[in-house]
C-alpha cells in the first residue's frame, strides 16, 4: 500500500504556513522577505511549537522553534508566552509606563506584537489572564528598575527567557484556585521545552538558543554555490564546553553520575530547557507540589519519579546563549529547526537544498559553454535534465515543505524517493516515533537589495 | 568573443577598401593620442541629420543620396553597425503576408546583390533560397497563401512536398511535415557589411558619417525641427530622421516635445555551431520550421539557428540605453526549447559542436509591423524602427521609402500599415509595450488565421456601455486601443472560445453574426460605434467653411443640419480620409473619422489649415458615445422615445439635427447607418450615454431590438460594396476609382485639393477600378474563406488584390472587394480601365492557390434591398468603415 503524490502532498502540506512582508509602495523597506515555516509530527499529539510575530512597539521581527519533551504542555506555553517576554524586554521606559497607565485606567492596550499563525497554531484562553498578570508584573518591574540606559536586545533576550522560565516555575508552586488552571501550570512546569528563536531588525541578527534545536544561515558564495553557518550551539551531551559548564555547577563528587549515556543525569537530552522541574527543583518542593496537587499528577509515574544522583539542583537552566551576527547581501536565509531535521540532514545539504529551491532554475549557475567543446547533443541532455530537476523543485510552495520532503523522502543518492517519503508518512502512530522525530522548520527569507543599502550606509 | 563575431560575421574589408569616408571618421585615430579624438568637427547645419548607423540609417542616408539630396550628416553614437544590425541573422526574406512588406523585401533583396559591385565591398550575398516548413494543414494553407502573393509579384515560389524539401537540404526530418514552400531568391547576407556597404556608397555620395557622436535631443520651434543637440555640439536642420533602432522610443522622449514611437526590445537568441564534419554548402537554402519556432541558415560551414520563442524575455523596460549592446548574457535554459526543435529538425547535428549562444535584442512594436513616416506634432521629424526582427529583410526598401517620403512629401506606396501615425500617445505606455511585446515576439511563429485580435493592452479605451455589453455577451476586438464589439453570444451558447474561431474555414460565429445580420434587415438593431474619431471645427467667421471647402473634394456649403460624406484627398486626389462631416451651424462643423484616422487625421488638418486664432479645432471623440440604429424599426423605435416625426419627410437621409431621446437632450441624431440600411447614428454625450442606451432598449422591445457587433456590419456594408478607408481605400485611390465622382464637386466654385488630379481622370479615365465579386462555386462550408490580398484573375492573367471580403447572407454567397487593374499583355503597362474592361471579363478568384469563379460588378445589386429609403443612391455609396 502507497500514499499516492496528491495524498503525500496533502499530508505534507497541512501545516505549511507562508508569511510574505507587506510592500510600501512597491517597495519591500524591510531586511525580511518573508518566512516559510512547517511542521511534520511524529509524535500525537505533535510536541514541537512555533511562533512568529512582528515586534510593533519596536522594530524587528521574532521566530522561533520550541521543542517540547515529556508532553507539549511547557512548549505551548513558552511558544505563546516567550515573544512578549522579549517584546517587553527591548521597550523603552517610556512604552512601558504607557502600557502601565492604559492596564491601569482600564483604556486599550497599544498592541506589542502582530502575530504570523497557522490556524493550527493556538493560544490557550483559559490561561491568558494568568499569563498577562505574570507578564504584567515583569514590566511593573522593568519600570520600577529602569535603568535608563537602551535595551540591550543579547541581554533583553537573555532576561526573557529566564524570567519567563521563573515564572513558569512560580505559577506551578503558587498554583491556581481554578482546577482547570491549576493542573496546567503544573503540567507546562513538568514538562519540559527548549527554544530556538531569531530576532531581526535591519542587519542585525540575534539568535537565542535554549536545547537542541539550531539556527543556521545560508550563505550565497560569490560562485553561486551555498554554505552554512551555524548561528547556535547545541546545548547537549555532544557539546564538550556544555558538558564542561555542567559539571563546574556541579560538586566534584557528582561528575560520573552528570552525564551518563549522552544524557543529563542520564535522563536528560537537552542540558538547557524550560520547565522541567524535576531537575530544577529541590526534592523537597518536588513532593510538596506534586502532594498537594490534583490526582492526575499524583498518579503520573513519570512525575513522582525523583532522578537519580540528584543531590544539588538546579542541574538545567532556561539561560540561552546568544549569537550576534551582522547580515551581508550573501546572507540569503536562515533556517531554524528542531533537532528532527539535524538528525537526518546535514546542515550543509540543508543549505544547498533550501537555497536552490529558493533561487529556482533563474539562479542556478547557469550554463556557459565557455572554451568547452559541447555539443548540441550534449547540450540538449544537460537541458532536459536540468528542466526535470527544476519542475521537481516547484512542486512545493514553501521552502520547509520542500525541506521537509527531503528530511524524510531523500534516498542514499540524496533525492527525494517517492516510494521512502509514502512509507515514512504512513506509518502508524505508535510506529512513526521510532523512525522519525516531530520536525518543526521556518526558513526566514532575507531582503539583499536592503540589506546591502544598509551596509552602503554604514 | 562578440568583436571576434563581429568579424566572423562581417568579414570586414571595407577600412582599406574604402578610405574615403574613413578619412572623416576615423583615420586619424591611430596617429593621435587623445584616447577618444574626433577627428573631424560637425559641420555647424545640414538640411538632413540621421541618427543611428544600423541598417536603417546606413540605408535612408543611401537612398536619400541617390535621389540627388547631399547635405547629409548621419550620426552614431558606437561604431557603424554596431547595434542589432552587428548580429542580425542576415536572412533576406520575401515570404511576407502583407503586400508593402513582401515588396521592401523583394526591392531590398535586389540591392543587396548589386551592392556589392556598387559599393565594392563585401556584402557576403550569397543566393540560397528558403524552405518554409509545414507541420500541418493550417500552416500549409498560410503558406500557400503567401505563396499566391508572392506569384503574382513575379517572384519565384512554389509549395512542395516533403520529398522534394529533403532533395534540397539532406539533413532535414520530413516525418512529420505535410508541405512547404521554397523560394528559391531568397538570399544571406552579413548584415553588418551591408550597412557598412550602403554606408560606404552614401559617403561617396557626399553624405557625411560620424561615429561616436551621440545625439542627446532634437530641438523643435513651432511644431518644426530646427536641428539637433549632440555630445559634440549643434547642428541646425530641416529634416531628422530617427533610426535609432531599440533606444528610437527614448530618443523619441528626450526632447521637450516628445515624438511617441512605440517599440521595445526583447532579447533574442541564436546559436553558431563549428563547421560539421563535411562542412555544410553556403549555398543549401535557409530553413524556417515556424512550428518548431526555429530557422536554420548554413553559416561558415556549421549552422546558425535562432528562433522566436513562446516566453521572450523584454529588456530595457526602464530605458537603460548604452553606447553600443554590451555581451548580454547566454542563457541556455531559454535556449533549450528552441535546441529541442533544432535537433528535432535535424537530428543529425547532435555531434556537431557549439561554437556560442548569441543573444541579440530585437526591438518589436505593438502590431508586428515596422514603424516609418513622420511625427505627427514635428514636422521634419522623420522615423525608421521597430523591425520586428526582419530589419535586413526590409531594410532596403523600408530606407527607400522612408527617403522618397522626405524628398517628395510621399513614398511611392501605400504604407498607411507602417505609417508612425497609426499609433498615438496612447501607444506609449512602457507597461503596455511590455506586455505587448511579450505577445508580439511569439506571434512571429504563430499561425495567422483571419481576424485574429491582440490579448494584451486591452481594455484601455472603452465605451461607457461596455460593462452592459459585455454582460449580455460581447465578444470584443480592439482598434487603435478601443474596445469594440465583434458579435454577441447568445445566452447558454459559449462554445464560442477563442480556439474554436482560429479557422481559416467557416468560423463558429457563423449563424450568430447571421442572426444580427437578419434582425438589421427585418427589425433593429443597436451597434456601439463610439470608437470613431469625431472633431469639431468652428471659427468666427467663415474661416472654417472655406478651409474646408479646400481640403474636402464634396462641397461643404450645404444648409444647416445636412450631413456629408467626403473624401479628404492629397494632392494626387489620393484618399488621407473618408469621412461625414455635419454642418451644425452656419460656422461648426461635426466631422466623423475611422477609429484609427485620430492621429493622422489631426496632423493633417493642423498641417493644412490656416493659422488662425479664429479657427478652431477640437478632438471630441471622447465626448460622445455613438449608437448606430439599424433597420428598419429604428424610425419607431426614436420617434417613440422622442415624441418627434422621423419618417423621411420629416428626417430625411442624410440630416444632422439635435433632438431628445428619453429624459437626455441634446443628442445629436443623423440619418446614416454606415451600411446602406436605413436608421440613424445617435452621438450622446457621454454622461446620457447609459440612460439612453437602456431607453432605446425597452423601447425596442416590442420592436424586436436586439444588440449587434462589427462582424454583422462589416458583412451589411461589404455585401452593398461600401468601401472603407485603411482597408480598401488609401493615400493612392481617388474617389473617381471607387465610384465616388458623386461625392467630387469640381465645379463647386472653388479650388480644393486634389481637383487636379481628379480633372485628369475625368477626362482620361483612371487605371484602376474598385470591384465587387460574387464568388459562384465556392462552398461556404467547406471551402477556405477569403480574408483580404487574395489575387484575382481576368481570363486567366492577373489584374489586382482583394481588399476586403464578407459572406453575405442576403446573397448566401461571399462578396469580395478589390482593385482591377489593366496590365497590357506584352509589356506590363498600367492602362486605362474602363467598364466594358471590367464587365467584358471572366473572374476567378484564388484563395490560398485554389482558384473561384466570381462574378464581377461595379454597381451593387438595387434589387436585394427592398425597404429603400428616398435618396437611397447617395448613402448606398457613402463611405463605410469597421
Amino acid at each position: 500500500f502507497y500514499l499516492t503524490p496528491p495524498q503525500v502532498n496533502s499530508i505534507l502540506k497541512a501545516n505549511e504556513y507562508s508569511f510574505k512582508v507587506p510592500e510600501f509602495d512597491g517597495k519591500n523597506v524591510s531586511s525580511v522577505l518573508g518566512f516559510d515555516s512547517n511542521q511534520l509530527p511524529a509524535n500525537a499529539p505533535i510536541e514541537d511549537r512555533r511562533s512568529a510575530a512582528t515586534c510593533l512597539q519596536t522594530r524587528g521581527m521574532l521566530l522561533g522553534v520550541f521543542d517540547g519533551h515529556a508532553g507539549c504542555a511547557c512548549a505551548q506555553a513558552v511558544s505563546e508566552r516567550l515573544f512578549y517576554y522579549i517584546a517587553v524586554s527591548l521597550l523603552p521606559h517610556e512604552t512601558l509606563l504607557e502600557i502601565e497607565n492604559a492596564v491601569e485606567s482600564g483604556r486599550a492596550l497599544l498592541p506589542i506584537l502582530q502575530w504570523h499563525k497557522h490556524p493550527n497554531d493556538y493560544f490557550s484562553k483559559e490561561a491568558s489572564k494568568l499569563y498577562f498578570n505574570s507578564l504584567r508584573t515583569y514590566w511593573q518591574e522593568l519600570i520600577d528598575l529602569n535603568s535608563g540606559e537602551t535595551t540591550d536586545v543579547r541581554e533583553a533576550l537573555i532576561n526573557a527567557f529566564k524570567r519567563l522560565d521563573n515564572d513558569i516555575s512560580l505559577e506551578a508552586q503558587v498554583g491556581d484556585p481554578n482546577s482547570f488552571l491549576n493542573y496546567l501550570v503544573l503540567r507546562v512546569a513538568f514538562s519540559g521545552a527548549t527554544a530556538c528563536v531569531a530576532h531581526v531588525d535591519g542587519v542585525d541578527l540575534h539568535v537565542a538558543n535554549t536545547g537542541d534545536s539550531r539556527a543556521m544561515l545560508g550563505v550565497q558564495e560569490e560562485d553561486g554555490s551555498w554554505s552554512a553557518v551555524n548561528l547556535s550551539y547545541d546545548h547537549n551531551a555532544q557539546n564538550e564546553r556544555e558538558v564542561e559548564r555542567v559539571k563546574m555547577e556541579h560538586p566534584k563528587s557528582e561528575e560520573k553520575s552528570l552525564v551518563k549515556q549522552d544524557r543529563l543525569l542520564g535522563l536528560l537530552m537537552p542540558f538547557r530547557a524550560f520547565g522541567d522541574v524535576k531537575f530544577k527543583w529541590s526534592i523537597e518542593l518536588q513532593k510538596r507540589v506534586i502532594e498537594s496537587g490534583p490526582d492526575q499528577l499524583n498518579d503520573n509515574e513519570y512525575t513522582k519519579f525523583i532522578p537519580p544522583n540528584y543531590h544539588t539542583p538546579p542541574y538545567l537552566t532556561a539561560e540561552p546563549e546568544v549569537i550576534h551576527h551582522k547580515l551581508r547581501p550573501q546572507d540569503k536565509f536562515l533556517v531554524l529547526a528542531t533537532d528532527g531535521l539535524w538528525e537526518t540532514m546535514h546542515r550543509q545539504d540543508v543549505a544547498r537544498i533550501v537555497g536552490e529551491y529558493l533561487t529556482g532554475v533563474h539562479h542556478e549557475q547557469p550554463i556557459a559553454v565557455g572554451g568547452y567543446k559541447v555539443t548540441l547533443g550534449q547540450m540538449h541532455g544537460l537541458l532536459t535534465e536540468r528542466r526535470a530537476r527544476i519542475s521537481s523543485v516547484f512542486e512545493d510552495q514553501n521552502a520547509a515543505t520542500h525541506l521537509i520532503r527531503h528530511a524524510v523522502g531523500n534516498n542514499e543518492f540524496g533525492t527525494v524517493d517517492h516510494e521512502r517519503l509514502s512509507k515514512m508518512l504512513s506509518l502508524p502512530e505508535e510506529l512513526a516515533r521510532m523512525y522519525r522525530d516531530d520536525i518543526t522548520i521556518i526558513v526566514v527569507q532575507f531582503n539583499s537589495h536592503v540589506i546591502g543599502a544598509y551596509q552602503n550606509e554604514e | 568573443a562578440a568583436r571576434m563575431f563581429l568579424r566572423l560575421l562581417s568579414d570586414i574589408q571595407w577600412r582599406a577598401a574604402h578610405p574615403k569616408w574613413r578619412r572623416m571618421t576615423g583615420s586619424q585615430r591611430s596617429t593621435s593620442t587623445t584616447a577618444e579624438p574626433h577627428p573631424v568637427s560637425l559641420p555647424a547645419q545640414a538640411q538632413v541629420v540621421i541618427c543611428g548607423g544600423g541598417i536603417m540609417g546606413t540605408s535612408v542616408a543611401y537612398h536619400l543620396s541617390k535621389m540627388g539630396w547631399k547635405d547629409i550628416v548621419l550620426l552614431e553614437q558606437g561604431r557603424l553597425a554596431a547595434g542589432t544590425t552587428r548580429f542580425c541573422a542576415g536572412i533576406v526574406s520575401t515570404a511576407r503576408p502583407m503586400s508593402v512588406e513582401l515588396k521592401m523585401a523583394h526591392y531590398s533583396n535586389k540591392l543587396y546583390q548589386q551592392l556589392e559591385q556598387e559599393s565594392g565591398v563585401q556584402t557576403g550575398y550569397m543566393k540560397t533560397g528558403s524552405i518554409s516548413l509545414a507541420q500541418t494543414q493550417d500552416r500549409l494553407i498560410s503558406l500557400k497563401r503567401i505563396a499566391s502573393s508572392l506569384n503574382v509579384m513575379g517572384i519565384p515560389c512554389e509549395i512542395i512536398s516533403p520529398k522534394k524539401v529533403l532533395q534540397l537540404h539532406p539533413l532535414i526530418n520530413i516525418h512529420d511535415l505535410v508541405g512547404a514552400m521554397y523560394v528559391p531568391e531568397d538570399a544571406l547576407v552579413s548584415s553588418a557589411s551591408v550597412s557598412l556597404a550602403l554606408a560606404t556608397a552614401a559617403s561617396r555620395n557626399g553624405v557625411q558619417i560620424h561615429e561616436r557622436t551621440t545625439v542627446s535631443h532634437v530641438t523643435i520651434q513651432k511644431g518644426r525641427v530646427t536641428g539637433v543637440e549632440t555630445d559634440r555640439g549643434r547642428i541646425q536642420c530641416e529634416y531628422f530622421v530617427n533610426c535609432a533602432g531599440q533606444w528610437a522610443y527614448e530618443l523619441g522622449h528626450s526632447g521637450e516635445e516628445p515624438v511617441h514611437i512605440p517599440l521595445h526590445a526583447c532579447e533574442h537568441f541564436y546559436l553558431l555551431t563549428h563547421p560539421l564534419k563535411e562542412p555544410l554548402s553556403s549555398s543549401l537554402p535557409t530553413i524556417v520550421d515556424p512550428d518548431g519556432r526555429i530557422y536554420i541558415r548554413n553559416w561558415q560551414g556549421g549552422i546558425l539557428s535562432g528562433g522566436f520563442e513562446k516566453n521572450p524575455k523584454p529588456l530595457f523596460t526602464e530605458g537603460r540605453n548604452q553606447l553600443e549592446i554590451q555581451n548580454l548574457q547566454e542563457d541556455w535554459d531559454h535556449f533549450g526549447p528552441l535546441l529541442s526543435a533544432l535537433l528535432r529538425r535535424m537530428p543529425g547535428l547532435e555531434a556537431l559542436q557549439i561554437m556560442q549562444l548569441v543573444n541579440c535584442p530585437e526591438s518589436f512594436t505593438p502590431d508586428m509591423r515596422c514603424i516609418m513616416g513622420e511625427s505627427p506634432t514635428a514636422r521634419g521629424y522623420f522615423v525608421l524602427a521597430g523591425m520586428n526582427a526582419a530589419g535586413i529583410s526590409y531594410g532596403g526598401g523600408a530606407g527607400k521609402y522612408l527617403a522618397e517620403w522626405i524628398v517628395n512629401g510621399y513614398p511611392s506606396e501605400n504604407v498607411w500599415p507602417l505609417d508612425l501615425k497609426r499609433f498615438g500617445t496612447l501607444q506609449s505606455s512602457r507597461t503596455f509595450l511590455r506586455h505587448r511585446v511579450m505577445e508580439v515576439m511569439p506571434l512571429m511563429c504563430d499561425l495567422k488565421v483571419p481576424r485574429w485580435d491582440f490579448q494584451t493592452g486591452r481594455q484601455l479605451r472603452t465605451s461607457p456601455l461596455y460593462d452592459r455589453l459585455d454582460a449580455q455577451g460581447a465578444r470584443w476586438m480592439e482598434k487603435h486601443g478601443f474596445e469594440r464589439v465583434k458579435y454577441f453570444v447568445p445566452p447558454g451558447n459559449d462554445l464560442l472560445d477563442l480556439d474554436h474561431s482560429k479557422t481559416f474555414y467557416k468560423p463558429d460565429w457563423f449563424d450568430i453574426v447571421g442572426a444580427e445580420v437578419k434582425c438589421c434587415k427585418e427589425a433593429v438593431c443597436v451597434i456601439d460605434m463610439s470608437s470613431f474619431t469625431k472633431f469639431e471645427i468652428s471659427s468666427t467667421g467663415d474661416q472654417a467653411l472655406e478651409s474646408l471647402q479646400y481640403l474636402f473634394s464634396n462641397d461643404l456649403d450645404v444648409p444647416v443640419g445636412h450631413v456629408v460624406h467626403t473624401g479628404m484627398l492629397n494632392e494626387k486626389g489620393g484618399y488621407e480620409n473618408d469621412c461625414s462631416i455635419a454642418r451644425l451651424s452656419k460656422r461648426s462643423f461635426f466631422m466623423i473619422s475611422p477609429t484609427d484616422q485620430q492621429v493622422h487625421c489631426w496632423a493633417w488638418l493642423k498641417n493644412h489649415l490656416p493659422d488662425d486664432s479664429n479657427l478652431v479645432m477640437e478632438d471630441v471623440t471622447w465626448k460622445y458615445t455613438a449608437l448606430n440604429l439599424i433597420g428598419p424599426r429604428a424610425v419607431d423605435v426614436l420617434s417613440e422615445l422622442s415624441y418627434a416625426p422621423m419618417t423621411a419627410e420629416h428626417f430625411p437621409s442624410l440630416f444632422c439635427k439635435e433632438m431628445s431621446v428619453g429624459y437626455a437632450n441634446g443628442i445629436r441624431v443623423m440619418s446614416i447607418t454606415h451600411t446602406g440600411e436605413p436608421g440613424f447614428v445617435l452621438y450622446i454625450p457621454i454622461e446620457y450615454a447609459l440612460h439612453v442606451y437602456n431607453e432605446v432598449m425597452n423601447m425596442g422591445q416590442k420592436y424586436g431590438i436586439r444588440n449587434a457587433g462589427y462582424y454583422a456590419l462589416r458583412s451589411l456594408r461589404i455585401e452593398k460594396f461600401f468601401a472603407f478607408w485603411g482597408q480598401d481605400l488609401d493615400a493612392f485611390t481617388t474617389p473617381m476609382e471607387c465610384g465616388r465622382e458623386f461625392q467630387v464637386k469640381l465645379d463647386k466654385g472653388m479650388q480644393f485639393l486634389g481637383q487636379e488630379a481628379l480633372w485628369e481622370q475625368k477626362q482620361n479615365g483612371v487605371y484602376k477600378r474598385f470591384t465587387m465579386f460574387i464568388l459562384e462555386d465556392h462552398d461556404t462550408d467547406m471551402d477556405l474563406w477569403p480574408w483580404w490580398g487574395e489575387p484575382i484573375f481576368r481570363n486567366g492573367r492577373y489584374v489586382g488584390k482583394t481588399t476586403s471580403s464578407a459572406y453575405s447572407y442576403t446573397l448566401e454567397r461571399h462578396v469580395c472587394l478589390g482593385f482591377v487593374h489593366h496590365f497590357d499583355e506584352k509589356t506590363g503597362e498600367e492602362l486605362v480601365v474602363t467598364t466594358d474592361f471590367i464587365n467584358q471579363g471572366e473572374y476567378e478568384i484564388d484563395i490560398a492557390g485554389q482558384r473561384f469563379q466570381a462574378k464581377a460588378k461595379l454597381y451593387p445589386f438595387s434589387s436585394l434591398f427592398t425597404q429603400r429609403r428616398r435618396k437611397d443612391e447617395v448613402e448606398l455609396s457613402g463611405y463605410q468603415r469597421e
